[in-house]
């Protein structure tokens, strides 16, 4: 896995006259989950849009390793993304699904990789025909994975993945986030959930009003209790 | 155009085709509203045609059907891409977004193109009109009148992905902008439905007319549908 780090520099963004992001630095490693918190409307799904590069910044940039990355077709390959609803086409079983995918990112060994990920997600032995329409929420959230792991990306954004999961859905899309941390990849992920944040963060970023209200690194973790005093002291502060 | 523009276009296209394929329902719920269009009209006109109108009345029955039965291809098309967010899923993956709107465009031509493959039929039966008399001009018509329809449908259809009440907003932006095609698209069909003018020139005008419309329209497609799309 690449050694890149992701770097976001003086991000703004504004929708008319209302400010989303303010002027917004942070910078993501690899071989690390990085939480961000914060309150509803704070601006944590407008800078994961534009870290997935589907929203442009009104003004700062964002760069991978030291390629700016902002609106770049070839960025998008490096990135893997999963968010609330799982992003799969209902009508089409796992694996057809996963093979539209595998087409898409011109993966070479397109039907290898697809079986290794559908049993990674344990959906290898469900009826090869049956459509995702089908699937419980946990099956969809891991046909979700496996489509944004399939192509290998080096980034891994989630946008409060375990919204809709059961405790043992959430505990598995938790130590699959490890696994990929321990791998290299660069993992972030948007959440409400304080205790998942600190089940799986090195990197804590709180956002408040759209700016950066912390930005704290724990190489060894964070406690539940740690993330829940440092959250309520960064929306104290200002 | 790269190899690469084409090769993404085949495949957004294919797996549009694929998932209709698979349901089917586009294809059911526009040929059964098609049929119904073109009988209702039949039943309605059947004793109030003057025999020379004829030919006008069943290109109108044909492109009014088509442009009924092309707004639920159109809404049907992009709305499962809204299913589950599999919208995002594509706009993240490498394809370039004027890929994604030329496969959408071709996907939503080739299910209105076979539609309209039975309407033909229907309105030849029920009208009397003369469909084979000139097949392969008909086809042409019928192939550049959908596709500037389509061309321009993708679009508006797309920017409503996220609107509540898409359906009925979609006719309503759509059809102003398509009325040139449609006049056009009706007007050579007229001609070709004829059997006492067998005179091909305003068909070739028409053509030309329709072919430099879906020029334009397609072009401003692919320009705007990435903004557009994306919600910038």
């Amino acid at each position: 896995m690449s050694e890149r780090h992701l770097r976001v520099a003086k991000v703004c963004k504004s929708y008319g006259r209302q400010r989303a992001l303010v002027d917004v630095s942070v910078t993501f490693a690899p071989g690390q989950v990085t939480a961000i918190v914060g309150p509803n409307g704070a601006g944590k799904t407008t800078l994961l849009g534009i870290l997935s590069t589907l929203a442009r910044p009104t003004s700062g940039e964002i760069f991978l390793g030291d390629e700016p990355i902002t609106q770049s077709p070839a960025a998008r390959q490096s990135i893997g993304y999963v968010g609330h609803e799982p992003g799969v086409y209902p009508d089409l079983s796992a694996h057809q699904n996963l093979r539209i995918f595998a087409s898409l990112y011109a993966l070479a060994d397109a039907e290898t990789r697809i079986q290794a990920m559908l049993e990674r997600v344990d959906l290898a032995d469900v009826r090869g025909d049956l459509p995702a329409r089908a699937y419980s929420r946990g099956m969809l959230q891991r046909l979700a994975l496996a489509r944004a792991l399939l192509h290998g990306p080096e980034i891994l954004l989630f946008d409060e993945p375990s919204s809709a999961l059961d405790p043992v859905g959430a505990r598995w899309l938790s130590e699959e986030l490890l696994r990929e941390r321990d791998a290299g990849r660069l993992v972030i992920l948007v959440t409400h959930d304080l205790d998942a944040a600190a089940q799986v963060a090195g990197h804590l970023v709180v956002i408040r009003r759209g700016r950066v209200a912390l930005d704290r690194v724990e190489p060894s973790g964070f406690t539940a209790a740690q993330v829940r005093s440092l959250y309520e002291e960064a929306l104290r502060d200002r | 155009m790269t190899g690469n523009f084409w090769r993404y276009t085949a495949l957004i296209a294919l797996k549009d085709l694929r998932i209709e394929g698979r349901s089917r329902e586009v294809l059911y719920t526009m040929g059964f509203s098609a049929s119904l269009v073109v009988l209702v009209f039949s039943f309605a006109l059947a004793s109030a045609t003057d025999p020379a109108q004829g030919p006008i009345v069943a290109a109108g029955v044909l492109w009014a059907a088509t442009l009924f039965t092309g707004t639920v291809a159109l809404a049907r098309v992009l709305d499962r891409e809204r299913e589950n967010e599999s919208i995002r899923s594509l706009l993240l993956s490498p394809a370039p977004r004027a890929s994604i709107y030329a496969g959408k465009l071709i996907a939503t031509t080739v299910l209105m193109l076979a539609v309209e493959m039975l309407l033909t039929v229907l309105v030849g039966v029920l009208f009397s009109a003369g469909v084979f008399s000139h097949l392969g001009w008909l086809a042409l018509v019928l192939i550049l009148g959908t596709l500037g329809f389509a061309s321009t449908g993708v679009v508006f259809s797309a920017a409503l992905l996220r609107s509540r009440s898409r359906e009925a907003l979609l006719g309503a932006l759509l059809f102003p902008i398509v009325i040139p095609v449609l006049l056009a698209a009706s007007r050579a069909t007229a001609c070709l439905f004829d059997p006492l003018s067998p005179d091909l020139e305003p068909v070739a005008f028409w053509v030309r007319f329709l072919l430099a419309t879906d020029v334009i329209y397609i072009a401003l497609g692919l320009w705007v549908f990435e903004p557009v799309v994306i919600g910038e």
